[in-house]
């Protein structure tokens, strides 16, 4: 039974026999565009992936509540305040459904955050650069979440059944939480001379950290190639990257924004923007952790679970008494 | 006004909405505090929730408050321009979040009382008011419900959990009294079918605390004495940092549109 694989988990998963007519089978059904879902066969190393793709997303959604947290108390307004805390929100229920869906897989919640606090598992590098100005929180919205978006509206297809769900309203989300960045940019161009400054400043500090968050060139990327042929990742890095470039130049140009590269070029023949080399080192030092924020995101996190043990602890020394008076 | 502190013309009815918005504003902003740190990720929601059903409230009772002025004051000149001595709410709310079990206990003594008082002031004779309290209620019904739970599982659940609850409600009871606090503009509000009296509302408040403890196993605090101040703008220590923080902007980067 294959499908005893979804209750023993990945461990056992690995100790399947995977026959060749299977595996054939299987991807048949990914060809056709069939749903896989929780209870199908489904390959070790496909599972594999799958988690550790869902979970990565999950911890993004959580450790990316961080730096918007950042300004929740700061907001100028209180339009921009319940728009923010909600928004914030929001990624948090990212995170718990991200997790439900990891967990059709054979992995607990609290398995995946115990991989996240020990520094065992990845999030974006994208949430370990801090928000310095309210500006920031306009151009995380506009372009953090816009990059997050093109990633994820080919997931809504992803061949996964539980994950593509979750991202349909995901997506909705994030269209929402982008309109919000870019009408915080809005006001702030059209404001003083000083909130334009503060717009500008935002996007110098975040166009290059976005164009990292389509992860490694194409050439260098480890997992894509499986991905693709599972149908969980529909375009290549460098193709979303690009996507996002010719998406984001013309809404800059309406902020009236200079997107800080000086080798950003429209190209008449391929009908793309070109832009400049990104700087690879930047982005693996802090993948390796040293980005500017990297520890204070993780002590934020191992300082909240830590903190939250005993209320936890409480909740379910309480529901155990409860069973047994149920009982009696 | 382009900088500075807003001069509100006070007006009792005037007093009456600032004294109800800054409390929302005020406890709404507490909760914000917590987003990214709370136990887990369903109470992460949950008290986002009722930072944002506060928020909101603010918001409306602080628009209401600028149309009865008649000044010209939107909700944010009323939360970013005034200064600790121009804040009205009550000094319960104000008061730091603590661990999980203190703003819970905090939560729950305010709803407690705040869910009554928004279902009797849907029969305000003020129109915009009872169509506030209609929303606020629903609003409160939840939080009372919410709060209500984590106070039983956490008197009920471990040593430590039941420690840390006796000793929220035993520093943050004194500031209840508080919430039945009346002065004479509130009086000629009452009077004018705007406003209700909080006294009425002392034993339906007292019958859920008394009731939600019990089931908790925990023991209703001796009465005693009771601080205030916080409506006539006598805070503790801590709105002034709260302030500081949340009108930074505003203070900083003055009249302008955000």
């Amino acid at each position: 039974m294959y499908t005893q694989a979804l209750n023993a988990g990945p461990e056992a998963a690995e100790r399947t026999i995977e026959d060749a007519a299977i595996l054939a089978r299987f991807q048949e059904r990914i060809d056709a565009e069939e749903r896989i879902e929780p209870n199908d066969f489904m390959p070790a190393a496909y599972r594999k992936t799958l988690i550790r793709q869902i979970s990565q997303h999950a911890h993004s959604e959580i450790v990316g509540m961080l730096p918007e947290g950042n300004w929740i108390t700061r907001a100028p307004s209180l339009r921009r305040k319940a728009a923010l805390l909600a928004k914030v929100q929001d990624e948090c229920g990212h995170g718990l459904y991200l997790y439900a869906a990891a967990e059709t897989l054979g992995v607990s919640r609290e398995e995946l955050i115990d991989q996240l606090l020990s520094g065992k598992a990845k999030y974006s590098s994208i949430f370990n650069y801090p928000t310095l100005s309210w500006a920031d929180i306009g151009a995380i919205g506009w372009l953090v979440d816009g990059a997050a978006i093109m990633n994820q509206i080919p997931l809504c297809r992803c061949s996964y059944g539980p994950y593509a769900r979750a991202m349909i309203r995901v997506c909705k989300e994030e269209s929402f939480h982008q309109r919000q960045g870019y009408e915080i940019m809005l006001a702030l161009v059209r404001g003083s001379e000083a909130q334009r400054e503060m717009a500008q400043d935002a996007l110098n500090r975040w166009w290059w950290p976005c164009l990292m968050m389509f992860g490694p060139p194409d050439a260098d990327s480890r997992h894509s190639e499986a991905s693709t042929r599972w149908k969980i990742k529909r375009f290549s890095n460098d193709e979303l990257r690009q996507k996002f470039v010719d998406a984001t130049v013309p809404q800059a140009r309406y902020l009236g924004l200079t997107i800080p590269d000086p080798d950003l070029r429209f190209n008449e023949e391929t009908g793309h923007w070109d832009y400049g080399a990104i700087d690879w080192e930047e982005f693996r030092q802090v993948i390796a952790g040293n980005g500017p924020c990297n520890a204070d995101r993780m002590a934020a996190r191992r300082k909240a679970h830590e903190d939250g043990a005993w209320v936890r602890e409480a909740a379910c020394a309480h529901a155990a008494k409860s069973r047994v008076r149920a009982a009696a | 006004m382009a900088s500075g502190s807003i001069r509100v013309a006070e007006t009792p009815f005037v007093s009456y909405l600032l004294r109800r918005a800054d409390d929302a504003l005020v406890l709404g902003h507490r909760l914000s505090e917590w987003c990214g740190h709370a136990p887990m990720m369903e109470e992460e929601m949950a008290l986002a929730n009722m930072g944002l059903d506060l928020i909101g409230q603010a918001r409306a009772l602080y628009g209401h408050a600028g149309a009865v002025e008649a000044a010209g004051h939107d909700e944010d000149d009323f939360a970013y321009l005034r200064d600790e001595r121009g804040y009205r709410n009550l000094l319960l709310v104000e008061q730091r979040n603590g661990d999980f079990a203190r703003t819970i206990v905090r939560q729950f003594l305010y709803a407690a009382f705040a869910e009554p008082y928004w279902r009797a002031m849907m029969a305000s004779r003020d129109a915009t008011l009872a169509a506030i309290a209609a929303k606020a209620e629903k609003e409160m019904t939840y939080h009372v419900r919410h709060c209500a739970e984590w106070i039983v599982r956490l008197g009920d659940g471990t040593a430590e959990s039941r420690t840390r609850t006796i000793a929220a409600l035993t520093d943050l009871w004194p500031f209840t009294g508080e919430l039945f606090e009346v002065d004479e503009g509130d009086r000629a509000v009452i009077a004018d079918g705007i406003g209700i009296d909080p006294e009425t509302l002392r034993v339906p408040w007292r019958r859920t605390v008394a009731h939600v403890l019990a089931e908790a196993g925990l023991e209703v605090p001796k009465e005693g004495f009771m601080r205030n101040g916080g409506r006539i703008g006598r805070h503790s220590e801590h709105l002034g940092h709260l302030l500081a923080e949340m009108q930074y902007l505003q203070r900083s980067m003055p009249g302008e549109n955000w």
